[in-house]
This record gives structure tokens, C-alpha cells and sequence, in this order.
């Protein structure tokens, strides 16, 4: 039996690429109840209390009502929240249970290694973004001007955030590190990015600040695709997202490529 | 004959503190290969730059003639290692994670092997419980079957029976056996000296990071000048015969044994007359055969713990 050793296995390129990727998807499925149904009941509440309460008494942009307004943002913000919590938790566990190794000693590539840690994430994303437009059709009627465009943005916004992930997991020194991107970072900018206001009923100067927040040209321009109407113009929000997703994926490839702070 | 594992000048610093200095080596192909040393001195660092856990600052390691820096995703396909710290991943069962192993190395896997490695570790009744409910043994068990699964050419085994029962010990060494008539290199490095010795045809001992000595396991153990011999004497006595000083003669158990360290080059028959001479009530004699421990620490000027055999 031990004579089996000698048969030499056939070695398949892309294989060690799909099996990250379906491990990584394996692992946010195996705690679904955390990964996708936590976010989408977070996404439902907020849905409840802009869209069925609190909205039917705000008006923010004409010729919409305010779930309207609201539910593009709340979409896009379950895409970010969990592109970015998908890498960040599954690389920043490996790295602190040591199970990293078990990639490391292994023919996988970077760029194979960051894209299926990127697929993996951008999905998570997209299916929490996708289950919390489906609730919000019980919310309010969506006009979708672009939907082809809004899709792009969605995926562009968790291919940005599953980057940033990947980063914050590796210069993250422990949990409450990690947390600290979330809470202290992610999270107010998207609060003061224009998920719950146009910034255009800002004052001019908070108006203007508002421009240095990366988020505002994500939300604004996936609201911009599905409502026609937006702060930007959409080749400004998609222009820009497009340059800041290109520069973490760089940053995110050289620290991976080199392996900083993974390999000893 | 292209070496299975070479490794040229390495170095490898951590803050400063240098790890691995200057080690050069090289193991044949289906060698069974012991590299030992205390704790630090470097054995794991250099396991960690064959396998691609741990950038090389200087040097190279070629393995099977592959440069492990410019063509890992070769080399990696061809070492297996089990490292020394227990590392699973907790979400998946020991099936999956087997699988998932096998796919890492883009290998579709060969059903019939890893039948073989489920049955002869032991893994077949608990193939489908969760990783976190593994005892430490099933755990290590798992650990090896993942470093074989793709059938690597050079398995490189770090301290495999570090807490690990008898009967794995001698189960996991058997297979190891079996592997290498196979035609599988092993690099190991282990704690205990008695396995070292058992298992290896060649041994490297490293200490503070540098090479302290690479010899075939038996040129090693005749490195040892002198030998001990061990009198137990049915009288007792109260101090040693004035003839025996100079053999550096010293008594134990309440005078009943007598030992004697004679020099390397004394011939036993002077021994044996003069010990005649002498009428001593000799019982039973012992001449303890030398082992790689004395080597060990002749070399590392280190000391045993008092659980022979261990290393501290």
C-alpha cells in the first residue's frame, strides 16, 4: 500500500487558488447566522425605523421619499461593513492562531492568495447588499436608473473594503486593533459619508470636508445609479472609488507579496 | 546524484539576535536526517526557511535542485512539514481539512493514499468531528497526515513526539520507516536524543544558530573518548582501592557500586587483570554503550534534565 507514495499526483495549477476560495467561503457559510444574517437583520431594523417610521416625516431630496433616499445607502453600507469584515476576521484569526503557516508552505501566489481572499469577501458583501434590497421592496419602489452601474459600484465598493481588510488583518497587532478600524474608522465615515443626508443640505464647509471622505463617492455613486439623481456626477464617484480601490489593491498586494508581518 | 536538501551559507536574524548563522548542508536523497540542538538554537528557524514560513536574509536552500526562493511554487510541492506548534483550523472537520490540504498543493488527491494515511493514523472514527473536539494526540495525528497528503519528496518532521503517547511515538516512527524505503527524504529534528539515534543515519547538531558538528550518527557516537564501566560489588567498600585512582574510580549505593571511567585507548584485558588482582567481589559488570547524549552535550556544553534522554 505504502508502494501508493510512488504514484506521482497530477499538480492543477488554479487548484490551490479554488480551494482558498471555497474554503473562504466555506467559513463565513459555516457561521452564516454571524456573517449574513446579524448584518441583514441590522440592515432590516434600519430599514424599519428610516422607512416605515422616521421617514414618512423626512424629506431630504426632492421628488423622493426618504427610504427612497435611505436605502441605497443602507445597501451599500452591509456591502462594506462585511467585505471588510470578511478579510479582515478570516486573515487576522489565521495570523493569531497560527494556522497561517498552513498557506505559507504552499504553491499558492499572492496574487492568487489576495484574490481569493477577495472573492470570498466581495461575495459576503454582495449577499448581505443583495438580501437587504430585496427586504427594502417592502419598504419603497426603487426607479434603478442604472442598475448595470449600481452593480459595478456595489462590487467595486467590497472589492475596496475586502483590500482594506486584507490590511487592517495584517498591521492589526490584536482584536481590539482590528475592532478599532471598524468602530474609530469605517464607521463614522460612512455615518458622515451621506448614507443618511445629501451633503448638499450641508453648510458649505462641512460640505466641502465631506469631499475628503472616501465613502461619499461610493454612496453617492451607487445612489446616483439607482436613483438618477446624486451629489456627483457619476463619473466623478465612480473615477474616484476606481483610483482608491487601485491604490489599496497595490498596497494590499506589496504587503501580501512580501509577505510583511505573515512571514517571519 | 542531485541533493535533496541543500542549504548554503543561511542566516537569519530576528532583531538583531542572529537565529541561524552561517549553516551550510546538505541531506541525499533518502536520507533520514536529524537535525538537534538545545531550545533557540536555531533548528525550527531553519525548518521555517526550507518551507517558506520564514524569509531568508541571506543564503540559499535548493531543494531536489530547485531554488527555494524563485521556484517555491516547486519546492513547495515537494516538502511536507509538520511543524512543531499544534496548528489546525478549528472551523472544519478532519476530512475537509484534509481535503482542503490536498487542494493547497493542487494535487485532486489520490483516494487510495489518503485512505492509507486515515487507516494507519488512526483518523478513520473521527474523520468527521470538528477539529476543536480533537484530544492533543488526534490533533498531532492530523498534523501529520496534512504534511503527506500530497505525497511530498522531502518530509521535514519538527519535534513530531513532543507530547504525543508510546504508542504513537513508536506507530508514527514506523511509518516514517516505511515512508523513507519508499523514497521519502526526511529532515527531523527531535528532542529526544534515543529516537535521534534510532531513526537517523546522519545527524547535524546546531547550537546558538551555527552548525556544531555533521557526521554520520556512528562517527558521532565514536567521537566519545573513554569509556564507563560499572562494578557492582557484593561487599561494599569504604573507599576506593589506591590502584583505581587513577581510573578516576567512584563509589555509589553505599559502597556497592564501583565506577570507573577508563581512558579510550586502555586495553580491557589490563583492566580485567588488574581488577583480579585486586579480589574484589564482583557481581555483575556493565559497560554502558555511549549515547548521542554524551555527544550531545560535549558539543553544546549543555546538561540533561533528569528525564534521560531528554533534551532541556
Amino acid at each position: 500500500m505504502i508502494d501508493r507514495l510512488r504514484q506521482q499526483q497530477r499538480f492543477v495549477a488554479w487548484l490551490p487558488f479554488v480551494t482558498l476560495l471555497q474554503k473562504e467561503i466555506r467559513r463565513f457559510l459555516k457561521v452564516a447566522f454571524q456573517t449574513l444574517l446579524t448584518p441583514i437583520v441590522t440592515a432590516s431594523l434600519y430599514l424599519f425605523v428610516f422607512g416605515a417610521t422616521l421617514g414618512q416625516r423626512i424629506s431630504v431630496l426632492e421628488g423622493f421619499s426618504y427610504a427612497q433616499f435611505v436605502i441605497p445607502g443602507l445597501i451599500l453600507m452591509g456591502v462594506i461593513n462585511n467585505s471588510f469584515a470578511n478579510t479582515s476576521s478570516s486573515l487576522f484569526i489565521s495570523r493569531y492562531l497560527g494556522n497561517i503557516v498552513d498557506l505559507l508552505v504552499t504553491p499558492l501566489t499572492p496574487p492568487q492568495f489576495i484574490l481569493a481572499y477577495t472573492l470570498a469577501a466581495m461575495l459576503r458583501g454582495l449577499l448581505v447588499g443583495g438580501v437587504v434590497l430585496l427586504i427594502s421592496c417592502f419598504f419603497a419602489q426603487l426607479p434603478f436608473a442604472s442598475p448595470w452601474l449600481a452593480v459595478a459600484m456595489a462590487a467595486m465598493a467590497s472589492f475596496l473594503f475586502a483590500q482594506f481588510g486584507l490590511i487592517a488583518a495584517i498591521y492589526a497587532n490584536n482584536f481590539d486593533g482590528l475592532s478599532m478600524y471598524n468602530n474609530f474608522l469605517i464607521l463614522p465615515l460612512i455615518y458622515l459619508g451621506g448614507v443618511f443626508y445629501p451633503i448638499s443640505i450641508l453648510p458649505p464647509f462641512w460640505a466641502r470636508l465631506s469631499h475628503f471622505n472616501p465613502m461619499l463617492y461610493l454612496i453617492d455613486g451607487f445612489r446616483h445609479a439607482i436613483l438618477g439623481v446624486g451629489d456627483l456626477s457619476l463619473a466623478t464617484a465612480f473615477g474616484v472609488s476606481g483610483l482608491m480601490a487601485a491604490a489599496l489593491f497595490v498596497w494590499a498586494a506589496a504587503l501580501l507579496g512580501r509577505g510583511y508581518r505573515l512571514r517571519l | 546524484m542531485t541533493p535533496a536538501l541543500e542549504i548554503s551559507h543561511l542566516h537569519k536574524s530576528f532583531a538583531g539576535t542572529k537565529a541561524v548563522d552561517d549553516l551550510s548542508l546538505t541531506i541525499e536523497p533518502g536520507e533520514i536526517f536529524g537535525l538537534l540542538g538545545p531550545n533557540g538554537a536555531g533548528k525550527s528557524t531553519t525548518i521555517n526557511m526550507i518551507s517558506g514560513v520564514c524569509r531568508i536574509d541571506q543564503g540559499t536552500v535548493r531543494i531536489f535542485g530547485h531554488d527555494a526562493v524563485r521556484d517555491y511554487r516547486t519546492t513547495r510541492r515537494l516538502v511536507g512539514v509538520m511543524h512543531q506548534e499544534i496548528v489546525i483550523d478549528h472551523f472544519f472537520t478532519i476530512d475537509r481539512a484534509l481535503k482542503i490540504h490536498a487542494g493547497y498543493y493542487g494535487v485532486p488527491g489520490d483516494k487510495g493514499w489518503r485512505e492509507l494515511l486515515i487507516e494507519r493514523l488512526g483518523l478513520g472514527p473521527h474523520l468527521n468531528k470538528s477539529m476543536i473536539k480533537l484530544s492533543g494526540g488526534l490533533k498531532r495525528r492530523f498534523m501529520v497526515a496534512k504534511a503527506l497528503i500530497h505525497k511530498p519528496q522531502l518530509l521535514i518532521l519538527d519535534e513530531p513526539t513532543a507530547g504525543v503517547d508510546v504508542e504513537l511515538r513508536r506507530a508514527l516512527w514506523q511509518f516514517v520507516r516505511e515512508m523513507n524505503r519508499a523514497g521519502t527524504t526526511v529532515l527531523l529534528t527531535t528532542h529526544y536524543l534515543e529516537e535521534a539515534e534510532q531513526m537517523c543515519g546522519r545527524i547535524a547538531i546546531m547550537n546558538g544558530g551555527r552548525l556544531a558538528a555533521l557526521e554520520r550518527t556512528s562517527d558521532l557516537l565514536a567521537r566519545l573518548e573513554g569509556r564507563t564501566m560499572l562494578l557492582h560489588l557484593d561487599s561494599p567498600l569504604d573507599q576506593v582501592p589506591a590502584e583505581l585512582a587513577a581510573w578516576h574510580g567512584q563509589l555509589e549505593q553505599q559502597g556497592r557500586l564501583l565506577r570507573l571511567s577508563l581512558p579510550g585507548d586502555l586495553a580491557m584485558g589490563e583492566v580485567l587483570q588488574l581488577l583480579a588482582r585486586l579480589e574484589l567481589s564482583i557481581r555483575d559488570m556493565e559497560l554502558p554503550r555511549p549515547g548521542l547524549e554524551e555527544v550531545f552535550l560535549e558539543l553544546t556544553g549543555l546538561q540533561l534534565k533528569e528525564n534521560k534522554g531528554s533534551l532541556p
